[in-house]
């Protein structure tokens, strides 16, 4: 009789936890992410009286060139990137030398960094011939994804049996014949990866774009920006949005196609594969691959922060000081935009940690149908980038049913739509990472399924939640492309803060935009190394 | 008295059989090794009795009662796993006290069976050692005393001394059969290694391709193994008309000058206290012998040939 009971309560708290876990992020989704989209697909495709054929947009020699400028520069900022990348991923991910971890975490740096502030670094660093124009966006793309190359290139190599080019050396395979024979072909799946996240990136890049290309440059991303705020044709901004959308489908198709047909089957390695460099030319490729780097990686921002101290041919704390009075490029102060920032950045990492974190649950629970599309409904906001999420919620909010425009929710709620694929990636890796005999050890010795999800998964999630907490707070600290569109114009936050400022002459505001990128930058680097110290006290998880 | 009966068990995974109307009883009190080689289904099986995997037909009955739809964490079954599956989250007393804690005892009586428990696998004083600090042997130990922990009715145990090298295997090996014997354990055994099997089970089950082959007493197996296949998994390699040849009860000579005697010796490979050697015959055939001697003969050497008559087991 008890027992019948008992089964009754554990299957309802069972359904309830799954309804919870699906629910909340289908329905977060399906408001906030999908009824924009169609919002967009509505004002883009549906003809009207005095409304151009949405062939018009599409055959304009202006979309054209926007189009061609958005690939082309894709596609060398990805290739550069990777060339940039390859040495240092090499030393990372074939020697063991001191301060490697800090190495690894160094390079991660410049992609935690909001897009405004690279954009500042090079317009501080660069000569005014180059200031604005393909190559500086080219560079920043460079410096901005450097990181992602890196980290996954190099923590594949540190995986791949340094045995296997032993051996082939052993065989009589040179070092450069065993290079292109042997380990480019075992890291092809780890390129393919990079290479596609790089080229996603630059694709869809914003910030970068519409600060460093000038008047003369622009991507998709920029003239949907364009269109909609500053010529206010949001028919044609949703146009390009659905070309921008079709793009970004084709190149993620074309990526899981590749990286299917490229991997490679077998066991990775588990042991370490490291060893100290110990011969003279290997320690000169240690030092000058990571010196490189360091150079490349620290020249941008160590400028950034002298320009935001230079007055004249002097320094000085001016432009910081005047921080806290009020601007013409603002209606706030901008120690007020700082503070929005916080607020906001906090309250969209709240809502990314509960719906991400419910959804990753979800998705590492089962393999079903529901879950396979959730998945999928997951990782679409990342290749539908900012500008369009913001656009969306401009065009979908503004009006009936919904009128959320002047609700100061907006931003959070859209910074924590950026922020959220990320937070179930993170959880959802650690999640995967638990060894499912684990589970069934703790059922074995009597743990109910709630139980076990609270006994075992909880535990290590709960870390895994507070690194994702800290990098969707650095997110959407940073977030830029869909703030601008929705931040109210006494309620700026930094990054939009710093736009504004930049847009107007002078040496004080161009010193204040500076003065507020570095703060941003000090403020978003603070919360990535916290997140890193979660992560280097958890013993025992990888 | 049975304790545990499986009934028709059969499992299929996407078409594919693992487990053929496999049927095994296991007494109170008694051990029962489950011996195949890998993908013969024997740890499918642990786990149709463990409840992680259910069967598509057949049932499970542990004392008579059938618990083949009750969830794993209400069996009362203990299950130690392949390569132990610790709490890496958890130091050695919160891994042992875990199942003491699901089923709600005081701090103090967990304390105190941790402790027993501890001192039974040799391990006293590793409370609060961390798990990822642990060797392999001390890690198999600590898996073994939180299964044992919670005083399960039947003990499951998958392959637990696969990973270790040899010599701790070996004492372990030694260990655990002492231990069985102290705590009058039920228990099922899976392995791929016949000398675990024979020194640990009252009984050993032979498992080849989801069918239980043969079950009998360590000494009868060895007697009579039920066909070719189980006379070569177990390693006694002579089979010919039908028949078993003990290579123990080949008796070799070696003839002088290279000419006569029956065959001549291809291989020599010594074994622990045993050498075996193969003879090819003049007729073209192989035998195997093994020979307790220091002086045995070499590659190319000429032999004659003699066969004891009870070590000639006919197969059915």
């Amino acid at each position: 009789m008890g027992e019948g009971v008992d089964t009754h309560r554990a299957a309802v708290s069972a359904s309830a936890w799954r309804a919870l876990a699906y629910g909340v992020p289908l329905a977060f989704l399906a408001v906030f992410f999908v009824y924009p989209l169609v919002s967009i697909l509505e004002r883009g495709l549906t003809s009207g009286e005095n409304l151009a054929s949405p062939f018009d947009v599409l055959s304009d020699p202006l979309t054209r060139e926007v189009v061609w400028f958005t690939l082309w520069q894709a596609v060398a900022s990805t290739v550069l990137t990777i060339l940039v990348a390859l040495p240092a991923s090499y030393v990372l991910g074939r020697y063991a030398f001191r301060g490697r971890s800090v190495a690894l975490a160094a390079v991660t740096i410049p992609f935690v960094l909001p897009t405004v502030v690279v954009a500042l670094a090079f317009l501080a660093l660069l000569p005014e011939s180059l200031e604005r124009g393909w190559v500086a966006i080219l560079i920043a793309h460079v410096f901005f994804n450097v990181a992602v190359v890196v980290r996954v290139v190099g923590t594949f190599w540190a995986g791949l049996d340094r045995r296997i080019s032993e051996a082939a050396a052993t065989l009589g395979a040179g070092p450069l014949r065993s290079l292109r024979e042997v380990t480019l072909p075992l890291l092809a799946p780890a390129l393919a990866a990079a290479a596609s996240i790089v080229f996603l990136f630059s694709f869809t890049s914003f910030g970068i774009v519409l600060i460093l290309g000038g008047p003369r440059y622009s991507t998709l991303e920029t003239e949907i920006y364009n269109q909609a705020v500053r010529i206010f044709d949001l028919r044609a901004a949703a146009i390009l949005a659905l070309v921008q959308l079709l793009f970004v489908g084709l190149a993620i198709w074309a990526a899981t196609l590749l990286e299917q047909s490229l991997a490679v089957g077998g066991r990775r390695q588990e042991r370490d594969v490291l060893r100290p460099a110990r011969t003279r030319g290997e320690k000169t490729v240690v030092a000058g691959s990571l010196g490189v780097l360091a150079l490349f990686l620290g020249v941008p921002l160590a400028v950034l922060i002298e320009r935001s101290l230079a007055v004249g041919d002097g320094h000085s704390l001016d432009a910081y000081r005047a921080l806290g009075r009020s601007t013409n490029a603002l209606l706030a102060t901008p120690w007020e935009a700082i503070a929005n920032s916080l607020v906001y950045a906090a309250g969209a990492a709240a809502i990314a940690v509960v719906v991400g974190g419910l959804a990753a649950f979800a998705v590492a629970g089962s393999r079903g149908v529901g879950t396979r599309l959730l998945d999928g409904l997951l990782l679409i906001p990342l290749g539908a980038s900012a500008v369009m999420l913001g656009f969306g919620f401009v065009i979908a909010f503004d009006t009936e049913p919904i009128d959320f425009r002047s609700s100061p929710w907006i931003v959070p709620v859209v910074q924590a739509l950026v922020a959220i694929p990320f937070v179930v990636r993170i959880v959802a890796s650690t999640l995967g990472a638990i060894d499912e005999r684990q589970r069934e050890a703790a059922a074995m010795l009597g743990a109910s399924p709630g139980r076990v999800r609270r006994e075992i998964d909880l535990p290590v999630a709960g870390r895994a939640l507070g690194v994702a907490a800290g990098f969707a707070f650095a997110i959407s600290l940073g977030e830029f492309g869909a703030t601008i569109f929705l931040a109210r114009p006494d309620s700026p936050t930094l990054p939009v803060a710093i736009f504004r400022f930049l847009s107007r002459p002078g040496e004080l505001n161009a010193g204040q935009a500076y003065a507020l990128a570095v703060i941003l930058m000090a403020v978003v680097g603070a919360s990535v190394l916290l997140v890193e110290r979660i992560r280097v006290l958890r013993p025992g998880w990888r | 008295m049975t304790l545990l009966r499986i009934d028709d068990v059969t499992v299929s995974f996407d078409g594919k059989s693992a487990l053929d109307r496999v049927a095994l009883e296991v007494a109170e009190g008694e051990v029962v090794t489950v011996l195949g080689p890998s993908g013969s289904g024997k740890s499918t099986l642990l786990r149709v009795i463990a409840g992680l995997q259910r069967p598509d037909s057949g049932r499970v009955l542990l004392d008579g009662d059938d618990i083949t739809s009750v969830p794993p964490h209400r069996r009362g079954i203990g299950l130690v796993f392949q390569d132990h599956a610790l709490f890496h989250h958890r130091d050695v007393q919160d891994n042992i006290g875990f199942g003491l804690r699901m089923r709600g005892d005081s701090r103090d009586e967990i304390e105190r069976r941790v402790g027993e428990l501890l001192e039974l696998v040799g391990l006293t004083g590793y409370e609060r050692r961390s798990v990822a600090t642990l060797s392999g042997g001390e890690q198999q130990r600590v898996a073994l005393a939180r299964a044992l922990a919670p005083a399960p009715r039947v003990l499951l145990l998958d392959e637990p001394l696969g990973s270790l090298d040899r010599r701790l295997r070996d004492r372990l090996l030694d260990e655990l059969a002492q231990l069985f014997e102290h705590i009058a354990l039920t228990a099922l055994y899976v392995t791929h290694d016949q000398e675990e099997a024979f020194a640990l089970g009252d009984r050993v089950a032979v498992v080849g391709a989801g069918r239980v082959v043969q079950i009998g007493t360590p000494d009868e197996l060895w007697a009579q193994p039920a066909d070719e296949d189980t006379a070569r998994f177990l390693g006694l390699g002579n089979v010919r008309n039908g028949a078993l040849i003990r290579p123990e009860a080949v008796a070799l000579t070696r003839v002088e000058g290279g000419k006569g005697g029956d065959g001549v010796v291809e291989t020599v490979v010594r074994r622990g206290p045993t050498v075996r050697v193969v003879v090819r015959l003049d007729a073209g055939e192989i035998l195997e012998a093994a020979v307790i001697a220091l002086d045995h003969p070499s590659p190319g050497d000429r032999v004659h040939i003699a066969i004891d008559e009870r070590g000639v087991v006919p197969l059915d």
